[in-house]
């Protein structure tokens, strides 16, 4: 295509250059479009005639026709232009070239800078880890990054956990999306296939505003691989198989670009799991099986571009057989027997209780770059996220009716600007306007947990961030989010007394005659939010940088936090939210110093967040009902501080030997009393040697250690009355289990397959001692271990 | 520049978004479907009629305290009592009888009446095939526990009587057909203590 425009060129100027009258002249300037800077040393090209700018960027061409010329003007790192102008009408005419030729995704617009924030803590994982976890979840691949960790639900169900934060506190962005996949329950997953990403970067708390401004936890950033802007096609497949739970996951991705800018991009995965194994015993209905399509297509110019994207998800996930309980003496006797009670032999069989959850996803998004001013970006998205689950109930018949059944639809647009076009400084302004409706099917025959909402957010943006000098830059920002909520929801009228609502709220009451002694209410509960960061990036000696940040962020209660009152028949408890509670608010400071060089390199980044009204659910009582008795668990808000550290080591040894070694720590406690929170992650120490020889096929080979230390840190157990025996008994519901060490084994080889494709095997051994051990953060510890050993094989390849 | 006239419309694109999509529709109220509110347990030895009633009038989801109530005095010292259990759900008009729902299901589902105090025993009565047309054999042969015996020693004094409903429990375990809760598995229903005594 190249070729043929210059020969055309060419051709055409050698046709012009027939006509008489030559003593025309042509001037101006060749200017870079993305910040009006006039280049030096382009060059105009034009009947084999080359011109060279001077060090304005001026031009004087002498000695034209008065015909029309095709001049081909390039630069350094610019794609070349060809312009044809009329010199008989024309004789001053500026060039505009772009230097930033921009993709659609996110601009890097400064060459080594690849942080989506300059001052504080954050870490990316790549591709070579996604592919590792192909088969897993985004909450297990995360656990890559030092002070992540997950809260699970088994093995299958997990839920990212920043420096000891999770839920409604981490945000996830899937491609410039903000996931609204019910985050708010403890056994809810992020909806997402982790092969849909090409890179996904953590940022430890809320100093990324540009996505929200209630990030107390972090933001956790998906981004799919980029189309480049040529004439290209290729793709990869993925095919794992893994021992433990007998299954494995298929996933594809092709990607078709023009030089034109048309691009097209198309991905699927499909992954499918039996009851999955610990050492001693089959964890009974704990199969998964996933499905995830993606696809996008969009043009992507130079000085604007659009696409169109949808995903797919959808996900059914038994939950183990042995976590469901009827009623507190069956969580004692389980507590007490540390076996789980029901183990059936393996199957693919997904049964009761299990989840089925679908996620749909379309995006469209329109940017535009203005010379000397920057780029605007709009966008318009659109979620549906279902969510059924299905419970052990009295009759068959009932149990093919979902106990929870919920609907959440959110629709969002969000527009923005960045001003890129100086050279020390850049600032980007945004609003947001989203409406969500929530409806809860009532057709389950079961009272509902979260009620029926409507949700409206606006919200407002500006950060800046400005290079002080080569070695500093500073960053700045400041948000406001407007949240309402206006929800339908019932009650039963002694809850309803017995939480003192009637005094507080007898306001907000609709209808006090509804069937089965219950009242109507109809809560409108307004929040404003403000969110604020400033930080200083400082990089010395060439091999040294220091960060600092502070981020201010205030969050609003979620559905669940206000609204849960009733049994949550999944989790056998009674769960209490309070209509009085309000915004959390964190102040977080984090520091870290970072040294990097190709022989080693270390980084030190301890924090503190300090939250004001934490929101928190915890066992604080049981009820007796004709079932027995069931925990209560409440929440409740209380000042907190978490204190933190993260810390990772690498060397490399020799050529071929290297060693990486990470920390993390989190302390969370209740400021006035000093009592420890709930479930706050243990303290982790990961040590890996790797070995690795390029000329052997791209052999890697590495043993990794981890070891969990017990949290010695937990709120009190609390006393129940246990029908069983009788009596009160202390139900250790807190007591964290046991420390525990793993060994894993990964390695891996690369084979070229033709001249572009190239093969990838590798094999990982997880947990090669089988050692039996249950995790603090895992809700199914009462009544199981957590995974045995497993084979994981791997093979892709790369076209 | 036109960006300015494109914000605007852009804001007034995203009022008229909003504005029409508040509907106020309201909810459908829900019941809880599987809410038992009463269980009444008949002794009766022929003159006599003992009374164990369970009520708790909003059920496993609401915080209103269940109220236990025995009637009829308390049990006589060896003596057998013909034993019958009915569970209600009393917050529909006309309560809803959920035996007719145990006894559709009689295969997945069997009470258990356990007590180690002053050597009282109790004994099935039923058979699932009482609640079917089929054969009396096999698995259709195994208690439900709709009716039962009680039947007291000589001695006296104050006991407990736990009431058990399970589904899904595993009939033909060790010990269940015989009313021995060990190995039953299951899910609760009700599982309910009454305070008894033998005079």
């Amino acid at each position: 295509m190249k070729r043929f425009t210059f020969t055309l060129v060419f051709l055409l100027g050698v046709l012009f250059l027939s006509a008489q009258d030559c003593d025309k002249t042509l001037t101006g300037q060749v200017i870079d479009f993305h910040d009006g800077v006039p280049l030096e040393e382009a060059t105009i090209t034009f009947n084999n005639k080359t011109i060279v700018t001077d060090s304005n960027g001026t031009y004087t061409i002498n000695n034209l026709c008065a015909v029309s010329y095709a001049f081909t003007v390039s630069h350094v790192d610019c794609n070349s232009q060809v312009f044809t102008i009329d010199i008989s009408k024309v004789s001053n005419k500026d060039f505009y070239l772009e230097h930033h030729l921009n993709e659609l995704d996110e601009v890097k617009v400064d060459g080594d800078k690849t942080t989506k924030t300059s001052s504080s803590q954050e870490e990316t994982i790549n591709k070579n880890i996604i592919e590792r976890y192909s088969s897993g979840s985004l909450g297990d691949a995360l656990k890559e990054i030092t002070g992540v960790s997950s809260l699970n639900t088994g093995s299958t169900i997990v839920k990212p956990v920043i420096q000891g934060l999770n839920g409604s506190r981490v945000l996830i962005m899937n491609n410039g999306v903000r996931m609204q996949d019910m985050e708010w329950g403890d056994e809810h997953a992020p909806n997402i296939d982790i092969n849909a990403a090409g890179k996904i970067t953590v940022v430890k708390g809320a100093s990324a505003l540009k996505y929200g401004g209630d990030a107390i936890g972090g933001v956790i950033i998906m981004e799919s691989n980029k189309a480049p802007a040529k004439d290209t096609i290729f793709g990869k497949t993925l095919l794992t198989g893994s021992s433990n739970g007998r299954g494995g996951s298929l996933t594809s991705e092709l990607i078709r670009s023009y030089e034109n800018g048309w691009f097209f991009k198309g991905q699927g995965t499909l992954k499918r799991f039996g009851d999955v194994e610990a050492p001693d015993y089959v964890l009974s209905n704990t199969g998964v099986f996933e499905k995830g399509v993606s696809a996008t297509f969009g043009v992507n110019k130079f000085t604007y571009g659009w696409d169109a994207y949808y995903s797919f998800y959808q996900n059914e996930i038994g939950v183990l057989a042995a976590s469901h309980i009827g009623n507190i003496d069956d969580l004692i006797a389980s507590i007490n027997s540390g076996q789980p009670d029901i183990i059936r032999d393996f199957t693919y069989d997904i049964e009761n209780p299990k989840q089925e959850v679908t996620h749909h996803l379309g995006r469209l998004r329109y940017f535009k770059r203005f010379e000397k001013l920057g780029k605007w970006t709009t966008q318009y998205d659109f979620q549906l996220n279902q969510r059924f689950e299905f419970d052990i109930r009295r009759t068959q018949e009932r149990s093919e009716i979902p106990s929870i059944d919920l609907e959440l639809t959110t629709h969002t647009v969000t527009s923005d600007f960045e001003f890129d076009s100086k050279p020390n400084y850049k600032f980007t302004t945004g609003i947001l306007v989203r409406y969500q409706e929530n409806f809860a099917n009532p057709l389950t025959g079961v009272r509902r947990l979260i009620p029926d909402y409507d949700k409206y957010d606006v919200g407002a943006f500006i950060t800046g961030e400005y290079d002080l000098n080569d070695n500093v830059i500073l960053d700045a920002g400041v948000r406001y989010d407007f949240n309402r909520i206006d929800a339908q929801k019932f009650y039963l009228n002694g809850r309803w007394e017995d939480r003192g609502y009637e005094q507080d709220f007898s306001d907000i009451v609709v209808d006090r005659n509804v069937t089965g002694s219950q009242l109507l209410t109809n809560p409108v509960f307004d929040y404003h939010n403000i969110s604020a960061t400033a930080g200083v990036q400082y990089t010395f000696k060439d091999e040294y940088q220091f960060r600092a940040n502070y981020a201010l962020s205030q969050r609003a209660p979620n559905p669940s936090e206000l609204f849960s009152d009733g049994l949550h028949h999944s989790a056998a408890r009674i769960e209490l939210g309070d209509l009085r509670i309000d915004q959390e608010t964190s102040h977080k400071l984090s520091f870290s110093l970072i040294k990097n060089n190709k022989k080693w390199g270390w980084e030190i980044a301890p924090y503190a967040n300090f939250i004001k009204d934490y929101i928190l659910l915890e066992p604080v009582d049981t009820e007796l009902t004709i079932r027995g008795a069931f925990p209560v668990w409440e929440y409740r808000q209380t000042d907190a501080r978490l204190l933190g550290i993260d810390a990772k080591l690498y060397a490399n040894w020799h050529s071929n030997w290297r060693t990486d070694h990470n920390f993390s720590l989190v302390k969370g406690h209740e400021t006035d009393d000093e009592q420890a929170l709930i479930n706050m992650p243990a303290p982790n120490f990961n040590n890996k040697i790797t070995f690795a020889k390029p000329d052997w096929y791209d052999f890697t080979v590495s043993l990794e250690s981890q070891y969990h230390f017990r949290q010695n840190e937990f709120p009190s157990n609390i006393t129940v009355f246990s029908p069983d025996a009788g009596e009160n008994v202390l139900l250790e519901v807190n007591t964290p289990p046991d420390a525990y060490h793993l060994l894993h084994l990964d390695t891996g080889m690369k084979f070229k397959l033709g001249t572009i494709s190239t093969l990838n095997l590798g094999l990982t051994i997880n947990n090669i001692a089988n050692t039996a051990y249950r995790n603090y953060l895992n809700r199914q510890r009462y009544f199981a271990d957590d995974l045995g050993r497993n084979f994981l094989l791997r093979l892709s390849i790369n076209y | 520049m036109n960006l300015r006239k494109f914000l605007a419309m852009f804001f007034v694109g995203g009022a008229l978004l909003l504005t029409s999509c508040s509907d106020d529709d309201d909810s459908t109220p829900v019941n809880d479907e599987e809410l038992i509110t009463t269980m009444l347990v008949t002794l009766t030895d022929g003159t006599d009629t003992v009374t164990l009633r369970f009520y708790d009038e909003d059920g496993a989801d609401g915080p209103t305290e269940p109220v236990p109530t025995v009637s009829g005095g308390p049990l006589k010292a060896s003596t057998t009592y013909a034993g019958s259990i009915s569970v209600l759900n009393e917050s529909e008009d006309p309560a809803e009888n959920v035996n007719e729902e145990i006894e559709g299901e009689a295969d997945e589902h069997q009470f258990f009446y356990v007590t180690n105090d002053l050597g009282i025993t109790t004994a099935y009565t039923d058979q699932e095939c009482d609640y079917n047309e089929d054969p009396c054999e096999g698995s259709n042969a195994r208690p439900v526990g709709l009716t039962f015996t009680l039947t007291t020693t000589e001695d006296t004094g104050a006991g407990k009587l736990r009431v058990v409903l399970r589904h899904e429990p595993n009939k033909d375990a060790t010990g269940v057909s015989t009313g021995d809760i060990t190995n039953a598995g299951g899910d609760p229903d009700i599982d309910w203590t009454f305070d008894i005594g033998v005079e």
